[in-house]
């Protein structure tokens, strides 16, 4: 009777430590898992904040061996780009995302949702390629336009797929309301349910700008890079992730230092874009339920 | 079908209407979206048509050489190519990484969909996804100037104490496939977690209450019903993970040392196909060399499609309920 008892409490507290180690486990993954965020932010701030002055905004970069310059025709570069993506991608993203939302219930709406997904999983550094076939080398020339395109073509899945789903969720009631009264449906949509919509729909653009704000890969064959101060479209432009990568390979210290200066300003920059992302979210909640 | 019969009681016998009732602008609504949105699939086969035939010289030069062979010759006169070195790169620095991050990202998805005080749940899953929002190029610079120096002494001592197991028989570097597996465990944790947390929250409730009413515990209800429940959706994260990992760039071009040459030990400096592409692309002469890059940039793409595909079928089972029965 004593030894079955105790085999039974054996056996419980076999059971009780097994559950405990799992959290402890669970707890453990998960500071594991911040570290490495901890880490890449300790070290942004650290590296990035003595050359982060006024002038990495306002100059060009110096020469090689003179030190100071900064990267203010990367930064304007980069805005450009993200600029002219969202110019070419945002079209596509939002009129394709409607019409799967409106037509889509159907052979067809699965096929373009099925390659929408398709494109979103296609590696960034072949749509450099892609765009390289396209645009560059029968153009024989790197573009910022080139550059544009690349990341407005990888834009497209995201927006594309939230503005479908966002669409969906606006009520019918509305959507019946605005048809009663004699709204045509092309009315109906752009007036009432693309209203009811925009929170959700800004968000998908805020977080697909984000995205491809800090893509590198792409840039390298279309964009290129170029050291000198450029806002035409036709010619090579200068970008953040870009310019970022040539420094950090360089040998030389002081581009380090701005590589990491960039590098800051390129987190703060994709940051703010989803924070103000996910502030646009709860807009959608509210309106929408 | 609502709006079908809404649209005939607003026809009138004045307009001019279509054959479904639908005015001018309406139909015109209907085309014009649609050319948008068919854009994409044209997109997807101009992408393959392109790569095919830039691609072309390459495939019919080498054939099937091209993918058992491992030689990266570019000098112009006798340019040979075989991409085992870069396909090795690749899959030994994938997986790699899903063998360090897989773990880590199962237990923190636990913790966060589970085990966590619900007012910490939210928080949490907002700093795992800031993870995922540092570009590529941040981890590369990081991993070149921080992570690199730091693995070096690790590496030494793992040569010095475990050499005698082939994969840390090598010279410690620093940069090289370990290096590259780090960087990209770090980059798809975020992914992993985040798809998984979302499958273990799909599994219905009732599955955890069943289970604790019979008296197990937390962790006998969590490795029984919720992660039977989930197993597919969680293989599906996974794999998008090991998707993500096949075609990352910047991050493992700057860390991974860009050597044309098989692998010897996970010390060595190595090269993945995107690094491949990264670092020979724009510099790339002669006849068969941009053909050969793009012939790369068409495996690439073939695989990571192929990979993506199966994992969201994976997702795409559990969160649309597979197990019909069990549902409350």
């Amino acid at each position: 009777m004593t030894a079955r008892t105790a085999s039974r409490s054996w056996f419980h507290w076999r059971r009780r430590m097994s559950n405990r180690l799992m959290w402890v486990i669970a707890i453990l993954a998960t500071l594991i898992a911040l570290t490495p965020l901890v880490m890449v932010m300790y070290y942004l701030l650290q590296q990035g904040l003595p050359a982060l002055k006024l002038s990495f905004f306002t100059q060009l970069p110096k020469p090689v061996g003179e030190t100071g310059g900064g990267m203010a025709n990367a930064i304007v570069g980069t805005l450009i780009l993200i600029g002219l993506a969202s110019a070419f991608g945002l079209p596509f993203g939002i009129l394709g995302g409607v019409y799967l939302a409106e037509f889509g219930n159907n052979k067809l709406g699965q096929t373009i949702r099925f390659a929408a997904d398709v494109l979103a999983s296609v590696p960034s550094i072949v749509i450099g390629i892609l765009v390289y076939g396209l645009i560059v080398a029968p153009m024989k020339h790197f573009s910022a336009f080139s550059g544009g395109v690349a990341l407005g073509i990888m834009m497209i899945p995201t927006v594309m797929r939230t503005t479908d789903e966002l669409v969906r969720l606006v009520p019918a009631s509305q959507r019946e309301a605005a048809l009663s009264l004699g709204a045509s449906h092309v009315k109906t949509v752009f007036t009432v349910v693309m209203l009811a919509a925009r929170g959700g729909v800004i968000t998908g653009i805020l977080l697909a700008i984000a995205r491809i704000a800090g893509e590198t890969a792409p840039l390298l064959f279309t964009a290129f890079g170029n050291r000198f101060w450029s806002v035409k479209l036709g010619e090579p432009i200068a970008s953040l992730p870009v310019q970022i990568f040539t420094y950090a390979i360089a040998p030389y210290d002081d581009w380090h230092a701005q590589a990491w200066t960039g590098a800051l300003v390129l987190v703060t920059l994709i940051l703010v874009l989803g924070i103000v992302a996910r502030y646009a979210t709860r807009g959608r909640v509210r309106i929408v339920r | 079908m609502t709006r079908m019969q809404v649209k005939s009681s607003q026809a009138s016998p004045l307009k001019n209407r279509g054959v479904f009732g639908a005015n001018l602008a309406d139909r015109a609504f209907r085309w014009g979206t649609l050319a948008f949105a068919i854009a994409i699939p044209v997109l997807i086969l101009v992408l393959g048509i392109i790569l095919t035939w830039d691609a072309m010289p390459s495939i019919r030069y080498f054939g099937w050489h091209f993918l058992t062979r491992s030689i990266w010759d570019a000098a112009p006169d006798h340019q040979y190519f075989g991409i085992v070195f870069a396909i090795v790169g690749t899959v030994v620095s994938s997986l790699l990484a899903l063998i360090l991050a897989v773990p880590i990202s199962l237990a923190t998805a636990v913790f966060l969909a589970d085990l966590a005080p619900r007012w910490l749940r939210g928080p949490l899953s907002f700093l795992i996804e800031l993870l995922a929002a540092v570009p590529s190029i941040v981890y590369g610079l990081w991993g070149i100037f921080v992570l690199v120096p730091l693995l070096r002494p690790v590496e030494t001592w793992l040569f010095m104490h475990c050499g005698f197991i082939p994969l840390f028989n090598g010279a410690p570097y620093g940069i090289g496939l370990l290096a590259a597996g780090l960087v990209l465990a770090i980059m798809i944790l975020p992914y992993i977690t985040s798809v998984s947390r979302e499958v273990i929250q799909a599994v219905p409730q009732v599955q955890r209450e069943a289970s604790l009413a019979l008296g197990a515990t937390y962790w006998e209800t969590l490795r029984g019903p919720v992660l039977r429940y989930a197993r597919s959706g969680i293989l599906g994260a996974i794999i998008l993970g090991l998707g993500r990992a096949l075609g990352e760039t910047m991050a493992v071009t700057m860390v991974i040392g860009n050597c044309t040459d098989i692998p010897t030990s996970l010390f060595s400096p190595a090269s993945t196909m995107p690094s491949l592409l990264a670092n020979e692309f724009v510099e790339a002469t002669g006849k068969l060399e941009p053909a050969a890059l793009v012939e790369v940039a068409l495996v690439l793409v073939v695989i990571t499609v192929i990979i993506n595909a199966f994992a969201r079928m994976l997702i795409w089972k559990v969160s649309k309920g597979d197990l019909q029965g069990v549902r409350e």
